[in-house]
């Protein structure tokens, strides 16, 4: 009720405001474009759920200090309506619904997660509301024809396909033909792993490799020391876990504990499971692949560089100041950016217009380039691998925007 | 199949693969085999079938992280989450538990069934969703030029596991109390009339088990790790292991534990780490269908 009267008397202020001044558009008469957002406060996405949250909350402070979207003469805010969707695909479509159908609201952002995504897109498509997301990486997103779904994230099976290539670098390197190298897989059965998976073995394929382990780990993962002793008997040369981060965690630990001494280890989600923090020494030189880093040179007008971006974020947010701002924050907050853009293109708010500029964006950001494809996904931007060096995260592939030399191969500790 | 075949091949190849697997079963069915033992105790004194066991089991867990965040040495963990988790054991008696005796199996289940989704959430709200472990400073030893390893944390664990163990069971023969509830468990209505104070022997038993649990959920903290939503493996597998020990046959569930974390280990070498609980649970269903047949024999004779 307090809400709802203060909203009314913004609004109040807003309409003398503009009679006063007609067209002086300042910060203080901004009018507000309603954005909408299923995410996981709850549930077990809960932490990545808050971490988009807090992304989409900064790109939104961030616009509106650098004066707001400017669409034709008149001046607007973000101002997003956030729902809870317990980290459940059921109940991530229901709300879907609820904003777009009691909230009215016309423009979604995305929820956390591929399989959130995949539940809400379905809802966003029936109505012709565009969604620009940023935490849901599955490919399978991008081949069923959707016309509003925007994602500006690369999406999952080049997370760790990389790998394979840096593998076969090594491998030519020190006199080995790239077909002699045994590669072993590990992965979640959900979709998200499943397509990094796919993109392993694809270019496992493409080197003549021979995939010697191709294991799918259970949803509750705490222990692979079966798999990690197939590894110790069969000794592939590039050893690719992704399981989120108790995937991460459980694999760093026992590689420590089984002293298994594959030359490369790559995973997913290292910063998420906080493994230089947990197991210290262990996690040196294990591959970690990773969206953006704040040692990339990107940059734009709002954030700045992305290391100007890390360091506003944590001036902003405390919580984040003893450790790394991930990856999923700072692609929440190039989803708004995109938005912004594409408003300020249409120089409309009519929804259709707003669409096709989305689908025309061809922006540079603090977090890489974005220019979706046909299909929603963003081909411009490629995913990064960092190695865990002394406790630290240092850009090592691809070599563009490599800041380290990668060590090889990995030694035991 | 030719990865069933090629792993089943390994396992002769390398021998001492069965060493490894063996040894790394047999410190996991040690911890399944603590929490069944408080599933059994519950479930034979007070006929509920508790699901929030592995709740119980991940709470404790998360106490014990919490004090090693806090400074504490992580092995005084376990005694503490010992007896947090009773505290929390005897309000949750209080409060739920003891409305549902002497109800139906689908009340007991179904409170229960409302505990642990319930710890599981608040656990969430206040640690988040990621997953966490204590990372004990001590060595791993290594056995046959390095292939099995045992790191003394999990040998640690396990040691304390059996000390819980042997406690609970000196505790069950000797005490007063501990015959209390053997006597409830025999027969609640005769126990009154001597005297038992039964409400009193549930709360007692209630809140043992759910400090047995945070027990186990402490050491398993420093051994492999939790997330708040992980409780659901370790009831399965405690109702595995108890159904198929029976109840109040304690050397039966220290079996049965011991057997499901090795049989689970060769499974998961075998047909690949995703049908790991598979092997549990297809356990579960061979034991049930032999129950079945003895029972049926049974009668017959008696007929």
């Amino acid at each position: 009720m307090f809400q709802f009267r203060k909203s009314l008397t913004v609004a109040a202020v807003a309409t003398t405001a503009m009679i006063g001044f007609s067209g002086q558009a300042s910060a203080m008469d901004c009018g507000e474009i309603n954005l909408g957002s299923a995410i996981s406060l709850t549930g077990k996405y809960a932490t990545n759920g808050i971490h988009a949250k807090n992304g989409y909350e900064f790109a939104i402070k961030k616009i509106k200090e650098a004066g707001g979207v400017k669409v034709g003469d008149k001046c607007y805010n973000f101002k997003v309506t956030y729902y809870d969707d317990e980290s459940k695909g059921d109940r991530g479509a229901t709300l879907a619904e609820r904003l777009i159908n009691q909230d009215k609201i016309q423009y979604m952002l995305g929820p956390y997660s591929s399989g959130l995504t995949k539940a809400i897109a379905p809802v966003t498509e029936k109505y012709k509301i565009p969604m620009v997301e940023a935490e849901g990486a599955s490919r399978s997103l991008f081949n069923k024809g959707y016309k509003y779904l925007f994602a500006v994230l690369s999406t999952s099976e080049q997370y760790l396909a990389s790998a394979v290539a840096l593998a076969a670098e090594m491998a030519e390197k020190n006199g080995q033909k790239s077909s002699d190298v045994k590669v072993a897989v590990a992965v979640e059965n959900d979709p998200f792993s499943l397509d990094i998976r796919a993109g392993v073995l694809d270019d496992a394929k493409k080197f003549g490799m021979k995939v010697v382990i191709d294991e799918k780990l259970p949803r509750d993962l705490s222990d692979m020391s079966a798999i990690l002793t197939k590894v110790k008997l069969l000794k592939p040369d590039v050893l690719i876990v992704s399981g989120h981060s108790k995937g991460a965690a459980t694999a760093v630990r026992q590689i420590g504990e089984m002293k298994i001494n594959a030359p490369m280890v790559a995973v997913t989600h290292c910063e998420a499971a906080d493994v230089t923090g947990k197991f210290g020494k262990t996690a040196n030189d294990i591959l970690c692949s990773t969206q953006w880093a704040e040692t990339l040179s990107y940059k734009d007008p709002i954030f700045g560089t992305a290391a100007e971006y890390e360091k506003e974020f944590k001036a902003t947010y405390s919580e984040y100041a003893e450790k790394k701002v991930p990856y999923q924050t700072a692609q929440a907050s190039a989803a708004v950016y995109v938005y912004k853009d594409a408003f300020e293109r249409a120089g409309s708010m009519d929804k259709e217009k707003v669409r096709d500029a989305i689908s025309a964006t061809e922006l540079d950001t603090f977090y890489g380039k974005i220019k979706f494809s046909e299909a929603g996904n963003n081909l411009a931007k490629p995913m990064v691998l960092r190695q865990i060096q002394d406790g630290k995260y240092n850009v090592v592939a691809p070599s563009a925007f490599a800041s380290h030399k990668l060590n090889w191969p990995r030694k035991a500790e | 199949m030719d990865q069933v075949l090629g792993n089943i091949d390994l396992l002769f190849q390398f021998p001492v693969v069965n060493v490894k697997i063996l040894m790394d079963g047999l410190m996991i069915g040690a911890l399944f085999a603590v929490a069944a033992y408080g599933l059994a105790l519950v479930w034979g004194v007070m006929n509920v079938k508790n699901l929030a066991q592995g709740d119980f089991v991940i709470a404790g867990g998360y106490v014990s992280w919490w004090l090693a965040q806090k400074g504490l040495p992580p092995l005084l963990g376990v005694p503490i989450a010992f007896i947090v988790l009773w505290g929390v054991g005897w309000v949750l008696y209080k409060l739920v538990i003891s409305r549902v005796i002497g109800r139906d199996l689908f009340t007991s289940l179904l409170a229960t069934f409302g505990i642990a989704i319930m710890i599981a959430q608040i656990l969430n709200l206040i640690f988040g969703s990621d997953t966490q472990s204590i990372k004990l400073p001590y060595d791993t030893l290594y056995f046959f030029d390095g292939f099995v390893d045992v790191p003394i944390a999990k040998l640690i664990g396990v040691i304390m596991a059996a000390t819980l163990a042997t406690g609970v069971v000196v505790f069950m023969k000797k005490s007063r109390m501990g015959q209390a509830i053997r006597a409830t468990a025999q027969d609640p209505r005769a126990a009154r009339v001597m005297g038992i104070d039964t409400e009193k022997v549930y709360a007692f038993t209630f809140s043992l088990n759910s400090a047995i649990c945070g027990a186990a959920g402490a050491i398993i903290v420093m051994v492999w790790l939790i997330q708040p939503f992980y409780g659901i493996t370790y009831s399965i597998r405690s109702f595995v292991i108890v159904t198929a020990a029976g109840l109040g046959n304690l050397p039966g569930v220290i079996a049965a534990g011991l057997g499901i974390g090795a049989l689970e280990q060769y499974g998961a070498h075998i047909f690949g780490i995703g049908y790991q609980q598979a092997v549990a649970v297809l356990l579960l269903l061979l034991v049930l269908l032999v129950r079945l047949a003895q029972q049926r024999r049974n009668r017959q004779v008696l007929q």
